[in-house]
This record gives structure tokens, sequence and C-alpha cells, in this order.
């Protein structure tokens, strides 16, 4: 690693023309926190970074415009952000000048002077696009999109194959750009939950394909760096290496009589130096239960020491089948692959009847747990060949509940623990029974943290929010709250929160109470659906308060989403759209047109799932 | 009446409680209650409201069970309410039962009936939303709950004497008279809880009797039918003891001034018997009852809470002076007392035929509470009787239930479903009848140890010694409360238990069996193990020793286990 302490210097005489004294702060306060290698790694990113300006700035000076790898990234939770990270980083490394860019910060009229493209997308769960990427998308589908025969694109999508429009914004994009005449460099790939392999193929691939047309110039610019590009700047643990910490508390914050049981979970983030910001996400990497594994091995008759072979990590690993699926594979959560396959392997005409009807097999694959499928249609198979139809497990991602201003080192959650009953036995979700139930306080759990820039508090203290967020979807208004409060911002804070009953399952009832007496939170709206006989929830509250929402938005409130994708942010969101119709005496397009503007500059953010 | 002058002397000079500052504030008992009804927030009441709610008969209460693992879960306390009904001599008719049968079965939490000490029913564990369903159900059924707490003229009691119904008859609708007569006159119960017209402004209410601060402290008023004193006279402020010639009422001996309550540790605070002022005749009782309202609204302690009953204003101004007062306030002269006799409290359990032939059966109910065991569904039992019930029921101030007027055809139906349903229980032994327990924990927020909970198993000991020393046929009154506060009448029984922390109790002795003694300490802190012993030797020694059908009360005083209390400020606690 060079001595970095000499980039200092330099960048102090820079300043003295190029920066502001504000700008050189932020500048050293950024790089204070660095260690040695990141400073290493930064340093090799900013000289690229200055190369790549003064290209854009003077696109006729140099022959190397034309051979400039654009990679845009449309990401939702940060997972297509970081594939494309690692990307401009091994093609930097193989001297590639890389554009790097998130979609939405990019000028969709510059595609016709591209040559090469590789766009890295996720798709929200009903296959749209993710806020980032929505003008984007509608711009390369509409009129406006100009022909691109000079443009050599690839595309990887990243999605949920448990959804029925899996990996559509991809799909869509690469569609798209074909029929705008623009050359696949390489075919799409369509990456499920557990992307890290596939998406790291594509990558090589494309890098190795591409190398050799875009590596005129001799000289490569950027510093050959070999160092993994980790999700949170701050620290060396991530996803592929994540941070034993220590359960400290789990707590039923759900009554007695409640139906649900909900957890507040702390966990130490001790010494590991990762560090997060409200609205991040905490990933938690999980062990399946052993009794159930013990239940799936009886009902395929196997010991458990039978070894089985996989590929993790870049390499061929050996396992007891015992212990890969209780550590390596999924087994609570069902692929509709694995159906379709079961369906195949047993002949059950039930599953095979389900296995033509996709939408059908799609809800069955999300009610049934690998053993709940092998009890219905017994079969046998060996245990190398379930563990080869058998996704790879994946972490969990659960919306943060604190802010380190007010918790330090810790870092809380809200875990609803997913249980139901199948034939007289209590099936739970595999995350959330491991945390809400197999895990014991002082024990260690794998966790790493996932930034999410596309759900942060307004910059400004003196904006007023308003979030929403029902059930285990107050997390991080949790942690907005803990947040302003520590930074004693200024700005109205209004909370709408629903969940079944008012007595049993009011989540962090008391400190909402004590945040409303103390005029931190200005405002808070509750809906128990259960409480009477007519169902209200959330967005009847909003309705109720419609003239005074749409006066706060008319004053610069942030609105935050947070909770159930398939039904609450979607009831919320047409319910914004008919407060803002009627509010704002607007059509139903001008209304989507105002909460589009509202989304694309970041006022309205989503976290939901 | 007369309009009197105040005399300041007799005014307790000082700051005035913070209590007198909320009645005064709060626009003749609305508070803010109606913006807390609509606080999404909390279950709960706010401030002031807390205690306001009490004038409306309502206590906020909390499952303590569960306060402390409700607040491991971020929640608030499970706050809900306790409602007590007005009901005058504690008589509901079949239609009203069966309303207040479905209302508790499915909008309070613990889906019982608490039929109360006060000789009225409870609801226990009303969430807030349903509180205003609650008063618009009652109030259909002509039932309300306007001041049966708080500093007012509490719920007026009357004994349950079905067998002299002509005479019942006349002492009950005056039970009702004087009720209507103190009642707070303010618009707000209607207002709030029935969406009853709001009253103009620049319409001036008034509270004549009460006055706009209300009363000190709460107060209690019975009218008893001698021989019996169920209503336990000496718990009360006033009371109007009826006297009868050839079978009609024709008038009231006046008693003020009984008490019980007091607090551990402080000595200025003591029970306190009743003070006989004399005879009135019928037609002064409205006149007097408003009297002996307005002495203590005018000269009751407003500086100390805990010296602000009724009792404590006699001692301290004297009984003359009290007495002058309401007789110059009444514009009557009390004459002198007309004799009486007390035998007894408790309630003769199993059917009497009353002298218009009509029938009447006294069920048992431990501690009031009427709830469907497993084994015992009892309130059910009551709701089927209901159905097919001509006469009326009679809630008794030792928290029984009186199904009144059964016409001879009709006796053997209701016997049946009232032993099918376990509310006759031949094994009840007469020690079980004459024990008493107030409600206590989970919900009572005053209760410092297990009453009603642990009455049951208590009574099991107690029938264990009386049979170890052979007094299977004797019985002992016998009450537990789970706080110094009164409810239980503790400080009326043989032996009292008082609630001093988890587990243990002070124990009381030396009341009588007619209830006209008050009890004296005996030992403090005892916890089960202690008591048992403690009663193990004194009714071993009762058996041994007493004279002749001599009460454990009578024969504890006897031989010196504790001094008799003949004037309590005196004797209490010396």
């Amino acid at each position: 690693m060079g001595e970095v302490s000499v980039m200092l210097p330099k960048q102090r005489n820079l300043s003295q023309t190029m920066l502001d004294a504000d700008q050189l702060a932020s500048l050293q306060q950024t790089i204070g926190s660095y260690s040695p290698l990141q400073l290493a790694w930064a340093s090799g990113y900013l000289a690229a970074k200055s190369e790549q300006s003064s290209v854009a700035v003077l696109p006729a000076a140099q022959a190397a415009v034309s051979s400039t790898l654009t990679i845009l990234y449309v990401s939702q939770t940060g997972n297509a952000k970081g594939v494309a990270q690692q990307l401009a980083q091994s093609a930097e490394a193989a001297g590639i000048t890389v554009n790097l860019k998130n979609v939405a910060d990019y000028k969709a009229k510059s595609l016709k002077s591209e040559t090469h493209l590789l766009i890295v997308a996720s798709t929200n769960g009903e296959g749209e696009a993710p806020d980032d990427g929505l003008e984007f998308h509608e711009f390369l589908f509409s009129k406006k999109a100009p022909k691109l025969p000079n443009l050599k694109y690839s595309v990887l999508a990243l999605g949920d194959s448990s959804y029925e429009f899996f990996c559509q914004t991809g799909k869509d994009f690469d569609e798209r750009l074909k029929a705008l005449g623009a050359t696949q460099v390489s075919a799409r790939v369509d990456c499920d939950v557990d992307y890290d392999s596939d998406a790291k193929a594509w990558s090589t691939q494309i890098v190795e394909t591409l190398k050799e047309e875009l590596t005129s110039s001799a000289d490569a610019l950027a510093p050959v760096v070999n160092l993994p590009v980790s999700n949170s700047a701050d620290s060396s643990y991530n996803k592929q290496n994540p941070y034993a910490a220590e359960f400290l508390v789990s707590q039923k914050i759900t009554g007695r009589e409640s139906a649900k049981d909900v957890r507040h979970i702390e966990i130490d983030l001790g010494e590991s130096g990762l560090t997060y910001q409200p609205g991040d996400a905490l990933g938690v990497w999980f062990e399946n239960d052993q009794v159930l594994v013990d239940e799936l091995l009886q009902l395929l008759a196997f010991s458990g020491d039978e070894q089985v072979t996989f590929s993790k990590d870049d390499s061929e690993q050996t396992l007891a089948i015992s212990e890969a699926l209780v550590s390596v594979f999924e087994i609570t959560q069902t692929a509709p692959s694995f159906v379709d396959f079961w369906a195949k392997t047993s002949g059950s005409a039930e599953l095979l009847t389900l296995a033509e009807d996709k939408n059908a097999l799609r809800e069955f694959a999300a009610n049934h747990q690998l053993v709940d499928i092998l009890k219905l249609a017994p079969a046998q198979v060996t245990p190398q060949e379930l563990i080869d139809t058998l996704r790879k497990m994946t972490p969990r991602l659960y919306s943060i509940a604190s802010s380190q201003a007010e918790v330090d080192e810790e870092v809380h959650l809200t875990v609803g623990l997913v249980s139901y009953e199948r034939d007289g036995k209590t099936r739970l979700g595999g995350a959330s029974g491991y945390l809400a139930q197999r895990l014991e306080e002082g024990a260690k759990v794998k966790v790493f943290v996932e930034h999410n820039d596309n759900f942060r508090l307004p910059e400004s203290d003196d904006t007023p929010v308003i979030m929403i967020g029902p059930g285990t979807g107050v997390a991080p208004f949790r942690a907005f709250m803990q947040e302003r409060e520590a930074r004693d911002a200024g700005g109205d804070n209004w909370m709408f929160f629903g969940d079944q009953t008012f007595t049993q399952d009011f989540l962090y009832q008391v400190e909402w109470q004590n945040y409303l007496k103390s005029g931190l939170l200005t405002k808070m709206n509750v809906a128990f659906s259960r409480d009477q006989a007519e169902k209200i929830y959330v967005q009847d509250r909003l309705k109720e308060q419609a003239k005074e929402v749409f006066a706060w938005l008319e004053r610069g409130a942030h609105l935050y989403v947070c909770g159930d994708a398939n039904r609450m942010a979607k009831d919320v969101h047409n319910t914004l759209l008919e407060i803002i119709a009627e509010q704002g005496g607007l059509s139903t397009e001008q209304a989507e047109d105002y909460l589009k503007t509202l989304r694309v500059s970041k006022r309205y953010q989503k976290d939901v799932y | 009446m007369s309009t009197t002058e105040i005399n300041p002397d007799l005014v307790v000079d000082g700051k005035l409680a913070d209590n007198e500052r909320l009645k005064g504030q709060s626009d003749l008992l609305r508070g803010t209650i109606t913006q807390d009804l609509g606080d999404q927030m909390t279950g709960g009441f706010t401030a002031d409201n807390f205690q306001l709610i009490r004038f409306h008969g309502m206590y906020q209460q909390d499952d303590r069970d569960i306060r402390a693992e409700r607040q491991k879960q971020k929640l608030e306390p499970l706050h809900n309410v306790m409602l007590r009904a007005r009901m005058p001599g504690g008589i509901i008719t079949p239609k009203q039962w069966l309303a207040i049968d479905k209302f508790s079965q499915e909008k309070t939490s613990y889906g019982s009936i608490r039929i109360t000490t006060r000789q009225t029913f409870q609801f226990h564990g009303v969430l807030k939303p349903n509180i205003k369903l609650m008063h618009q159900t009652l109030n259909d059924y002509g039932i309300d709950s306007i001041a049966t707490a708080g500093d007012v003229n509490r719920n007026v009691l009357c004994t349950s004497n079905p067998v002299e119904s002509e005479l019942h008859q006349e002492a009950y609708e005056w039970a009702k008279k004087i009720s209507e007569h103190l009642l707070p006159k303010t618009k707000a119960y209607a207002e709030i809880w029935l969406d009853g017209e709001k009253v103009q402004g620049g319409k001036v209410e008034e509270e004549p009797i009460l006055g706009s601060n209300y009363l000190p402290r709460k107060f209690k008023t019975t009218v008893v039918i001698p021989p019996q004193n169920d209503v336990d006279v000496h718990a009360n402020d006033l009371n109007f003891v009826a006297i009868a010639e050839n079978g009609k009422l024709v008038g009231f001996n006046v008693l003020v001034g009984g008490g019980l309550a007091m607090t551990h540790g402080d000595k200025s605070t003591y029970p306190r018997k009743a003070e006989d002022f004399g005879f009135v005749p019928l037609e002064n009782t409205l006149d007097v009852a408003a009297a002996v309202v307005t002495t203590q609204r005018d000269y009751g302690n407003r500086v100390n809470r805990k010296n602000a009953k009724t009792k404590y204003t006699l001692d301290r101004i004297g009984v003359d002076v009290f007495k002058a007062e309401v007789e110059q306030r009444a514009g009557v002269k009390f004459s002198d007392s007309r004799p009486y006799e007390f035998t007894g409290r408790g309630d003769r359990i199993g059917w009497v035929e009353g002298i218009d032939n009509k029938h009447h059966l006294t069920l048992f109910i431990q501690s009031g509470r009427l709830l469907d065991y497993p084994d015992k569904p009892l309130k059910s039992g009551v709701a089927e009787i209901a159905k097919i019930h001509k006469g009326d029921f009679r809630m008794t101030a030792n928290q029984n239930l009186i199904i009144a007027g059964v016409a001879e055809q009709d006796k053997a139906k209701i016997e049946e479903i009232a032993r099918a349903h376990g509310l006759i229980d031949d094994n009840n032994t007469v020690q079980r009848e004459n024990s008493m327990a107030c409600v206590s924990l989970p919900t009572c927020p005053l209760a410092m140890a297990e009453a009603e909970r642990y009455l049951p198993t208590m009574i099991g000991h107690v029938e264990g010694l009386l049979a170890k020393h052979e007094l299977t046929d004797e019985h002992i009154i016998f009450r537990i409360v789970g706080c110094p506060n009164g409810c239980g009448r503790a400080m009326l029984a043989e032996i009292g238990l008082v609630g001093k922390g988890p587990g243990k109790y002070n124990v009381y002795l030396g009341g009588n069996k007619n209830g006209t003694r008050i009890p004296k300490l005996f030992k403090e802190n005892l916890d089960e193990q202690a008591i048992l012993a403690e009663l193990d030797q004194l009714i071993g020694r009762w058996g041994r020793e007493r004279n002749e059908n001599e009460d454990f009360g009578d024969f504890v005083i006897r031989v010196g286990v504790v001094a008799e209390v003949i004037v309590s400020v005196r004797d209490f606690h010396d």
C-alpha cells in the first residue's frame, strides 16, 4: 500500500484554488475516519474519477471518449449498487475507463453518445422499477428514446423468483435497448435472491469480453488496487464477511393476547467499526432450526452424515448434509422452481397441477416450507440431488430501528416472527425463528450493514416529515425519531401507525407517547384494524387527515412509507393520489405527476417488502 | 331550608388539597374528558380527568398482574375502567339484569359482574372505546353511574329485607329519594356520555347542595331496617335507621359520621362509629340529609384529604356543634332516638317466605363475583333465571343476590336452575357465608396485598381451625381487605386482615356480630403461617374458655387479648 499521507499536501495545495473551506472541511472529515486501506482505495478511486470528469468536460479532446464503459445501477436496497461497484472496480483494474452512476443521476439524453453500457437493475416486488429508475425507465419507453445502433450493452437483472414478475425491470431494459437497435455484448443474466455467484460470473465474463475493445490506450489510468469493495464504507465487514456480533436482547413487544409475536432486538456491533444511518438495514445470516433439519432428514431417510458437494464462495465445498441444511441452504423459503422439480420427481398429481399455474405455484411456494412439500408428496432422491435443487441461503435484511446517535454501538431491530400451523406443526420463518426463538441472549449472530440511500431523513433538520409505518414498518421511524431528537432537529414529525389491536399490538407505544409529550413528535395517528367491526387501516387515517397531509406536502414535507409492499404500500399510494387530487384540485394524471415529482426528488421514499 | 352563614372558625386553614383545584376548575365535572375519549394514543385518562371520571362512577384501573410485563413490552399499562352503577337499595329488574349480563360478557375484559359491598354491580375491565357504549347501554335500561365515586354522596344503601315487604318498599323509596336529592345537578354526565344537549352558554348551572367544589371527600349514606344491620351503618357517613309503628314507617333515627378508612402509619386517621343524632319524622328526611351534607361540605377539611371525612369533622368541631348546624340548616330539632336493636349483619341464605306470601331466594355469591367458572357457570345461571323470573333481583350489601318475589309455583324451576349452575351449594359453611373481601388485586390500584383471590383459601384454613377446636357450628365475622381504605369493611369484623404488603397483613380483633364495635390492632405484618398460628391459639382458647354463646369478638376483649375500642380517636391507636 502506498504512503497515503503524501496525498494530503497535494490536496491542500489544490484546495487553495479548487475547494472552498467548507468543501475542504467536509473532505477531511470524510477521509479522517478511513483506514489506510480505505484511503489507498479512495485515492485510486478519486484519480479515476478526476479522469472521467475531464473526459466528460472535454469530449472531443481524446479518443478515450469512445472507450468509456458506462455502468448504471438501479438499486432499491443497495444490492445492485454493490454489484455495480464491484464490476466497476474490476473493469478499472483491467484498465477500462469507467463511468459509474446511479441511474437517477444519469442524464438519459446522453444515451445516444454512449458506446458501451452495462446496467445492473433490481426489481420491486410487483415488477416495477425501483424509485431511482422510474424516470429512466419511462424515458426508454417513450417516444423521446433515441435509436441506439452504436451501443453495445448488457444487463444484469436482480430479482426474486418467488415473485411473478421476476427480474422484470432488467428484462424491460434489455428488451427495450434491443428494440432501439443496440447490440448485446453478452446475454442478460437473471439473478435470484442468492445472486452473488451469478453476478460475479457475469461481471468476469463482461470484463473479459470488453477488455480488448476498451483498453486502446496502453497506460491504464486507474491504479490497480485489488480490494473488495465494501458495502459499508467504514468497516471491513460486509455481506461476504459478516461480523459476529453479540445478541444482547430479544424482547417481545406485543402483549400476551396478541396474535403476533413481534420482537425488539438489540445487537452489539462492538469493535466491528460497522456504522449505519437511520434508513439502513441490517443483514442477518441465520441458521436453520436443527429440529426442522432432523425432520427433513427423517422424511428422506437420510442419516445426516451423507457428504454433499456444492460451490460456495467460488470454491467447491463438501459437508455433511445435516450441516449443509443448517447453515448453507434455504429450507424455510421455497422457490417455485423447487416445487416444479418436486412435482416431477414425486409425480404428485396435486403438485403437477399446481406447476401448470404460475400464480398458484408461487402462492403455494410462499406458504409451504420444504418439509411441508416433502410430506405432501413423498419421493426419494439422493442427498446430492436434493442439495442440487436447493437455493443457497441468503441473509435477511431488517430495517434498523435505532440511531447510533442514541444507541452508540448497538443496533436495534423490530422482527415479526413468521409462524403458521401446517398439519398440526408450527412452522417458523428461518431468520425470524432464529432471532426470536432459537438465538439466546449473549450468543453471536453474523451481521453486516446494508446501506440504503433511498430511505434517508431530509438533509435539512427543519424539513417536516410524514412517516407511515404500520406493523414492523415502524422500525426505521423509531430510528428517525432517535436521530432527530439527538440532532435537536426542529422539523415537524408526523407518524402514522397501524396494527391489529390497540392494547396488544401498539409497537413501542410508550416511546411514541413520550415523543408526543416532549413535542418532538408533532402528531400521531393510529389505526387498529380489529378493534371495531369495520377494518380501519393507516390509509383511512391518512384520508381523514387529507387536508393537513396535503398542507404538509405543500410546505415541503418528505413522505416515508415502510412495511408491507403488497397491500399497504399500494393502498397508501392510492390514498395519497386521492388526497393530492382532491386537495390540490388536480386530475388523476396531475396527481400522479405530483407524486412522481416527489419520488424523483426523493421526497417520497419507500422501504417496503 | 334556611340559608346559613359559615363560621370561619370551624373551617380548616391552609393550602387547599390539589383535588380542590381540579374540582373547582372542572367546569362542573366536565374537565376535558371528551378530548381524552378521542385520544387514540392512550387507553387511559390524563391529568385531572383521571380523577374526574370518578364523579361519573368510574375508576381508571389496569391489570396489575401484567403491569411489569407490559412495561418490558414497551406498552402502557393495560388501562381500563371499572364502573360502579347507581342502584339505590340494590334492586334490579330481570330485564336490566339481562342487559348488564350481555354487556359484561361482550365488552369487559373479565367477563364478570361484581356485586359489591355498596349494594350495586360493577363492571371491571372496560376499554376506553367501549365506555360511551357502556353508559348508553345502561341508560337504555334506566341505569346510570352518576356520583357512585368521587367526593359526592354515593350510591345509597338500603337493607335487603324481602320478608317485611311493605316496610322495605317504603324504606327503599326513601333510599331512592335521598339518592336523587343529593345527586350532582350538573348535566356533565348526559353531555359527555349520552351525547346529551350541551348546556347553552350563559345559562348558569348550580350545585345548591354539593357546591361547585363538591364535597371534601367521599360521602356514604344508608337506609337501614333494624334488626338487620347488613349495610353496616358504622361504615357510613349518614344513616337513616327506619323506625316503624305497626309495620308502617314513621321516621328515622339519624346516625352521622361513621367511616372505616385509615392510612397505615398515620395516627390522625382511624375508623370511627357513627353518632346518633336522634329521631326525625319522615317529612324532614330530605332536609336533614341535605343539612348533614352541607355541614360537611362547609366544615369538612379541604386541606388534608386524609382528615376530610365526616367522622373527622365531627371530632374536630364537636358532635354538638355539628348537630346544631344540621338542626339549624334543616329547620328541625332532633327528638330522642327511638329504641331499636341490631341482631345481625349476614344475609339469610336460602328461601324465605315474605308476609305477602311471595318467596325469596338468597344466593350466596362468594365475594360477589359472578363469572362462568368451568365447573360453576354462575353468571349464566343468573341470566337463565332472569329470563323466566317475574319478580326482581336484590343485590345485598353483603355481596349476595336475592331472587325476590317468586310465586309458589315458580320456586321449583328457579331452584333447579340455581342448583344446575352451582348457585346453590349445600356444602358452604356458615363461616364462608359470613366472610368478606374487597376486590383488591389485580384491578384495584390501591391494593397492597391479595384479598378476594385469597379469601377462599383463607376461609378454608379458618374452617379447619374451627373444626380442629370442635367449633364447627360457630362462625366468626372474618374479612380481608387489600388496603386500609375500608371497602371490605374489615374494621367492623371480629377478625379483620388488612393488607400491608404482598402476603403480609395487619390483624385486627374485637369487632362484634352486630357491627357496633370497631376492632383493634392485634399484630402487624403477619404472613399466612403466622396468622394461622395466632388464630389457632386464639380460637383454641376461645373454644375452651368462652362463656356460653360468647362470640369470638366479645371473648378476645373480655379476656384482654385486645382492649375495647369505645371512642376511636382515643382508643384505636392507644
